[in-house]
């Protein structure tokens, strides 16, 4: 049998250049420990023993995570809070007299005058003014038929409410049909009325092009038209309204009991201030003026906080995994010591050590980032679920934190890259195995 | 222009500074041509070590010069001895310096890395290196499993993959049953017959006696011995 022979082809070198004696790379640049090499290389090292890569990985896995949780509920938060930071509610305004208790009972202690719409009106940053008062129709009826019938059975009467012409605006009401009153009923104390979407139903009137009555009592009011939505006073749906004119003549109306303010974003403060001085100038403490809640601001301050708080332990938490990193890396190198004088031995220069043991520590780095941006995700996303939000995370954070990762490895890698290039082959190659 | 020799030491000294310095390695002219087969043999703290590590380009002489192939080693910087000790030296050590964790196969692929041999011919050459010294069953095998004599054979095949001008081997033998060490004697022997160098260093004598060559060195110094 012929032996094969062991003296393998000589490894083509390239031609120096004429007359010198160089040291030229044999093969290409390429064949000679090429990225593909470094990558298997640091691929092989980190695989070698997984269970080391678990806990090497961990600290940047809770570090990256609680980061990536901390902004994406940072982010999910706030999008939960503008959306309850409703546009009505911010720019909302109820203005009503004092109470004080007495004997008796609660008692207003001032009152809001009649030309309380002229009076807001004028302040800066108020839009719209209405105001309302509920009138006391005694033991009158409220019906479309003026005939008594003995046999129909006694219903609920819907609240009367007498209101000034600016109240439908003040209180984001629509009409449905027919219309709204103006001024001129209000001064002439015309009989008209116009009927909130539910007691229209209820008193059987749908539209007002016939000019259908309502009977309070004995005396008819004309229906101008119906209204409906009223956001800041759904409770005037089931209401007869009429103006605050035709309420004094008629019922002897005595004063409004609240004023409903529409107003500028941000114009709550100043609103809130002035309205009392104009309304009352000589005894403002005697109006109550409840402005939009500050609650919003209050709440991204304690949101603030909280991130702070969060993103300080995320950068402990990162700090101690790089170290972690470092420290078991370094550990790594020692034990690899070996391994190192035999690459060196192999024709490995310090830099390719080097290199290995960066590119190692690094793609552990972002390993942790990968893992733990994935179950900060995670996190963001069952917290949301939990409380029903809608999960919001920008996809570059995600990104960032995975790539921070890599870098917090490529940090905590360089010192054991260093000490791995240093290692001197004659001392690792006699210390055994 | 004649064939220059593989190994040329002129008055190559090592000492060692310090406190005290010590001289490890006395001014020593040696030559190995190619195709030689020489045994260094002497006892622990000799020098051999030293020799070894000078011949291998791990460390740099003090004094005198060091030609390996007809090339100063002195003026190379310290990237272009790494690419010359991938290239054109093979080791073989006592304790086989194989990973662990990696098969035989890839233990053999991984002297291809560093010494430029282009990648489609890596798999070739290690295939060829293992089956050569009767391996080629083993490859998916970690070194773990494998005998000592085994693994010997594996870091054997590591070493002449790149086609290197010389393989060193320290103490090659050294963790090694006698059965064994025949067998890798023996492929030292068929190695020489195919043409390549060998630089054996060893303390056995029964080992330096299968070498054509025998140098013995003791307190630093170096001498042929018959």
């Amino acid at each position: 049998m012929r032996v094969p022979r062991l003296r393998l082809p000589a490894v083509r070198e390239r031609h120096a250049a004429r007359g010198t004696r160089r040291v030229v790379p044999r093969g290409s640049a390429m064949d000679r420990f090429g990225l593909r090499d470094l990558l298997a290389e640091s691929a092989y090292g980190i695989a070698a023993r997984p269970g080391r890569l678990v806990l090497t990985v961990l600290g940047t896995v809770l570090g990256i995570g609680s980061l990536v949780v901390t902004i994406g509920l940072a982010q999910t938060a706030a999008g939960q809070i503008s959306r309850q930071f409703d546009a009505v509610a911010a720019t909302q305004v109820v203005v009503e007299p004092a109470t004080a208790q007495s004997a008796s009972g609660q008692r207003a202690t001032g009152r809001i005058p009649w030309d309380v719409e002229d009076r807001l009106g004028r302040l800066a940053g108020v839009e719209q003014v209405g105001a309302l008062a509920s009138v006391d129709v005694g033991d009158a009826t409220i019906t479309t038929v003026p005939v008594h019938d003995p046999s129909a059975a006694t219903l609920a009467q819907p609240p009367v409410v007498a209101a000034t012409p600016g109240l439908l605006a003040a209180v984001r009401g629509t009409v449905v049909t027919g219309r709204w009153f103006d001024a001129g009923h209000d001064e002439r104390a015309d009989r008209v009325v116009v009927l909130g979407s539910r007691a229209a139903t209820r008193l059987g009137v749908n539209r007002v092009d016939s000019q259908p009555s309502v009977f309070i009592g004995d005396r008819a009011y004309t229906v101008m038209g119906i209204v409906d939505d009223l956001a800041r006073r759904t409770d005037l749906l089931d209401a007869v309204i009429l103006p605050v004119g035709t309420a004094r003549a008629d019922f002897g109306l005595g004063a409004l009991e609240q004023a409903q303010v529409t107003i500028a974003v941000g114009a709550g403060p100043v609103v809130g201030e002035q309205a009392p001085v104009a309304l009352a100038p000589n005894n403002p403490e005697t109006i109550d003026v409840q402005t939009p809640p500050e609650a919003p601001a209050v709440r991204a301050q304690v949101q603030a906080d909280v991130n702070a708080i969060f993103l300080a332990l995320g950068a402990v938490a990162l700090l101690v995994g790089g170290l972690g990193i470092a420290n078991i890396t370094l550990l790594s190198v020692r034990e690899r010591v070996g391994e190192i004088g035999l690459r060196r031995a192999l024709g490995a220069r310090t830099s390719d050590i080097g290199r290995q043991f960066l590119v190692e520590s690094a793609v552990i780095g972002l390993l942790g980032g990968l893992v733990g941006a994935t179950l900060g995700v995670g996190v963001v996303a069952g917290v949301s679920l939990a409380k029903h939000w809608t999960p919001i995370l920008d996809t570059w954070v995600t990104l960032a934190a995975a790539l921070l990762g890599g870098v917090i490895g490529l940090l905590a890698g360089t010192y054991p890259a260093l000490k791995a290039a240093r290692v001197e082959p004659i001392a690792a190659l006699r210390g055994g195995a | 222009m004649s064939v220059p020799a593989v190994i040329e030491l002129r008055q190559a000294s090592r000492t060692f500074s310090g406190h005290t310095p010590v001289q490890a390695l006395r001014p020593t002219d040696l030559v190995v041509e190619r195709g030689d087969y020489v045994s260094v043999v002497g006892p622990s703290g000799s020098g051999k070590s030293t020799l070894l590590n000078l011949l291998g380009l791990l460390d740099r002489p003090t004094g005198g010069s060091y030609l390996l192939d007809g090339l100063d080693t002195g003026t190379l910087s310290e990237d272009d001895r790494a690419t010359v000790r991938g290239g054109r030296i093979g080791f073989v050590f006592q304790s086989f310096h194989l990973l662990p964790h990696r098969t035989v196969l890839e233990n053999v692929l991984l002297a291809t890395l560093y010494s430029g041999v282009p990648r489609r011919e890596r798999h070739e050459r290690a295939h060829a290196a293992l089956e050569r010294v009767g391996l080629s069953n083993r490859l998916d095998f970690s070194p773990a499993v494998l005998s000592g004599g085994e693994r010997q054979r594996v870091a054997v095949a590591r070493a002449v993959i790149a086609a290197p001008q010389v393989l060193l081997a320290d103490e090659p033998t050294g963790n090694l049953d006698s059965t064994t060490t025949a067998g890798v004697l023996d492929l030292f022997d068929e190695l020489h017959a195919d043409g390549l160098t060998l630089v054996v260093i060893t303390h056995d004598s029964a080992v330096s006696a299968r070498a054509r060559r025998r140098v013995r060195i003791a307190d630093g110094t170096l001498r042929e011995a018959s």
